[in-house]
């Protein structure tokens, strides 16, 4: 199974568990969605639990919001990450509230479904990566799956969990892992181990990072696109590294990150995210005071620019395998 | 050939802004507010296709003509019985406003918002709807949950932040949340509240349920992002759902020209989504009845939404912290066309021979009785500014069903910082 198809599987599976689950987004229903993730859902489950919906991003969530405190489990589709600005609101000052501020009366047990990232040509409003925004606020959890597997595992964890979610899926590795060269031939996700889904329900737990290469030379916190990027990267510099893939950014596996930090004295951490008050400057503070002693040499932070994504440019700016062999000679210099 | 200045016999553009008929220290003429005699309006057909009333959001739905009678094809026809609780309901919100705006000037809360001229939006819109519709309010509906029968005390509680409150103190007084009587959660950002409850109402009917939502914001918050988003989406989906917008004329200082009130109603947002609008006479309990009686018959039989202007006048300022006299004329409230929407429904009663000024004196008097009873039995359980009411430790309850690492860690630190100060909180560690 590709990306796609294990998200397509995870939504179906929970169609069938539980009716109150319900599907709806731009494009989601009759067409299956602009990547194909939610094909064939409305022929099986029915038009009035996978629906079209109108272009208004603060609409579909609001609603979204709605029908969660009626006491359904909506999966409202944001189109690309990139329009998710307009339902912002709603977002963090609604669905991430709700729970808190009605003291557990009404909920927004929703899991918002959304492609982000870059690496697909697809200017500024096709690849941006706004987890960071989202983290920042209390309330709202955020997941970012690297594999078919994972998504499947997580988004099911995701649909059944109880407080609102983003579910932010990395298009570049929809189907099939990337090693950061857009040159070469890329794989799919039959030949890799992790496109081996079952076909039936499973889970994995929200706040659960992945060992994803045991190593001792150091350790990189990654998600999403760039675990592939650093995975292949760390191959060819052969490099003990500890690649650790984060999964979920809230809650954070903090036990893990600390674990291996400490064992390897060394932290990079890599994102495809504006780098100033980006996701990696809470994982560079975390470490810094959780493993200060331990660290045999700065931490390195390797991520987008702090310019709006742009489209010809798109691989200068994309944190390829030149920034990341850069930042770890600059990290392995003393080593 | 083209000149040097190719527009130069042209009139120079000039920017309109708006400005208010009346600013402090003028007086007040309200002669330009179109108000139609009481029963002119017709009454469609509750299957009636939305495009084909479309005058209805342009005049007044009014029931109650100047001497009190219940005239035209919108009489709800209730009985005395009925009409006498409205009147009740209307009362007793006033006596709760009036003695909660004194509670906060005497410091026993941060804030309070006065429904004072507007009554009638609300009480009679909780008659007219069933018990278990859900109601989707802004910050000035209160008087739901008074129609609805709900104790005092519990809605003091919140306004008190005290150990009673069931938000835990969590949330700004006023900002109630009863999921028990039909209230959904108050949210100070504006409109929010109006896609979610299209929201609900989808969900309904997707379910097959009976039970529809209505939603209530002012004239002034039509223009945020959201108000469009859930018009559009009500319209899409015909959700069975009651708009309401409440023009009470102001919004904090801006009039409601700067909502587009120059160009057209309130009630006509709905024409361009095809939504059933109606423009209704808001200090006309009556009208208010009728009006959202009909929408809700039209969303119980999936006809759609409705989208309902209340046409009344916030005679009192936004909240405890304005002050309308430096921007309105003092004159306005007692000049107001549509008039004192209690003592309309008092002269109805009276007028139909089912009520009297005694009765409605000692009423009067047994409401602030009663007011004044439930205050002394909510400030048993504390005011605001006597210290804290909730366990430190709560402060971090319901951000996540389950508490993450990073929340207990962030407890910890607080608990132990306040056993380290040693004031003398509550602490359990």
């Amino acid at each position: 199974m590709n990306m796609i198809q294990a998200i397509n599987s995870a939504m179906d599976i929970m169609m069938e568990r539980d009716p109150d689950v319900i599907v709806m987004g731009e494009d989601v229903g009759y067409f299956g969605g602009v990547f194909r993730a939610t094909a064939g859902l409305q022929a099986k489950h029915g038009k009035t639990r996978v629906f079209d919906t109108p272009i208004t991003e603060c609409g579909i969530i609001g609603v979204a919001v709605g029908m969660g405190a009626y006491g359904l489990r909506p999966v409202p589709e944001i189109q690309f990450a990139d329009y998710i600005y307009p339902a912002l609101d709603q977002l963090v000052s609604e669905a991430a509230r709700l729970r808190y501020r009605s003291a557990g009366e009404f909920t927004s047990p929703i899991t918002v479904r959304s492609p982000f990232g870059g690496g697909i040509f697809g200017g500024q409003t096709h690849s941006q990566s706004p987890e960071g925004l989202f983290t920042h606020m209390s309330g709202i959890k955020t997941v970012i799956p690297s594999t078919p597997y994972d998504a499947k595992g997580l988004l099911i964890a995701a649909i059944e969990d109880n407080d609102p979610t983003l579910f932010f899926e990395p298009k570049r590795i929809y189907n099939g892992p990337f090693d950061g060269y857009w040159d070469r031939p890329s794989q799919n996700w039959s030949k890799h181990p992790a496109g081996e889904v079952p076909t039936g329900y499973y889970k994995i737990e929200l706040g659960k990072a992945k060992i994803v290469r045991a190593g001792e030379a150091l350790t990189i916190l990654a998600y999403g696109t760039m675990v592939h990027v650093c995975t292949a990267v760390v191959a060819e510099a052969g490099i003990d590294a500890e690649i650790v893939d984060l999964r979920t950014l809230v809650p954070l596996d903090i036990e893990t990150i600390e674990a291996s930090v400490k064992k390897t004295g060394r932290c990079m951490i890599v994102h495809e995210a504006t780098r100033t008050s980006g996701f990696g400057a809470e994982l560079s503070a975390i470490v810094q005071e959780r493993c200060f002693y331990h660290l045999e040499a700065p931490i390195e932070r390797v991520t987008g620019f702090d310019t709006p994504y742009p489209h010809s440019l798109e691989w200068a700016y994309f944190p390829g395998p030149v920034r990341i062999g850069e930042a770890l000679k600059k990290i392995m210099k003393d080593a | 050939m083209a000149s040097e200045h190719p527009r130069a016999n042209l009139q120079p553009l000039t920017l309109h802004i708006p400005e208010p008929k009346f600013r402090p220290g003028d007086a007040v003429d309200f002669a330009e507010v179109d108000v139609p005699p009481a029963g002119e309006a017709r009454r469609p057909d509750t299957a009636d296709k939305a495009s084909d009333f479309i005058d209805l959001a342009y005049t007044l739905v009014r029931v109650l003509d100047d001497d009190g009678n219940a005239v035209g094809p919108w009489d709800p026809k209730l009985s005395p019985d009925v009409l006498r609780r409205m009147l009740r309901s209307m009362a007793l919100l006033r006596a709760f406003d009036e003695r909660m705006f004194r509670a906060q000037r005497q410091g026993k809360t941060s804030f309070y918002m006065k429904a004072l001229g507007e009554e009638a939006v609300a009480v009679a819109a909780a008659y007219a709807l069933d018990y278990e519709d859900m109601c989707f309010p802004s910050y000035r509906q209160q008087g739901l949950l008074i129609a609805r029968g709900w104790s005092l005390v519990d809605m003091m509680n919140q306004i008190y932040s005290n150990t009673a409150d069931r938000l835990g103190g969590k949330q700004l007084p006023i900002m109630y949340s009863v999921k028990e009587a039909g209230f959904f959660s108050i949210s100070g950002n504006l409109t929010t509240q109006y896609p979610q409850a299209v929201g609900w109402a989808m969900a309904s009917a997707a379910k097959g349920d009976t039970r529809i939502a209505a939603t209530w914001c002012g004239e002034g918050s039509t223009a945020e992002g959201d108000f469009h988003s859930a018009l559009t989406f009500a319209t899409v989906y015909r959700a069975p759902v009651i708009f309401n917008i409440v023009n009470n004329q102001w919004a904090i200082s801006s009039f409601s020209g700067f909502a587009g009130a120059e160009a057209t109603t309130f009630a006509a947002r709905a024409v361009g989504y095809g939504i059933a609008g109606l423009r209704v006479d808001g200090n006309d309990a009556l009208a208010v009845y009728a009006a959202t009686e009909w929408a809700a018959e039209r969303a119980r039989t999936n006809q759609g939404p409705t989208l309902i202007e209340h046409f009344t006048y916030r005679a009192e300022g936004h909240s405890t912290s304005d002050d309308p006299g430096q921007y309105r004329s003092e004159g306005e409230p007692n000049a107001w066309p549509l008039g004192d929407p209690i003592k309309r429904l008092k002269d109805h009663l009276i007028a139909i021979g089912e009520w009297d000024e005694e009765r409605h004196a000692a009423q009067d008097k047994e409401l602030a009785e009663q007011v004044k009873a439930a205050q002394k039995e909510a400030e048993k359980n504390g005011i605001l500014g006597h210290g804290l009411h909730q366990p430190l430790e709560s402060l971090f309850d319901g951000v996540f069903e389950e508490m993450p690492w990073h929340l207990k860690e962030q407890r910890q630190q607080m608990l132990d910082e306040e056993s380290a100060s040693g004031r003398p909180w509550d602490i359990k560690a």
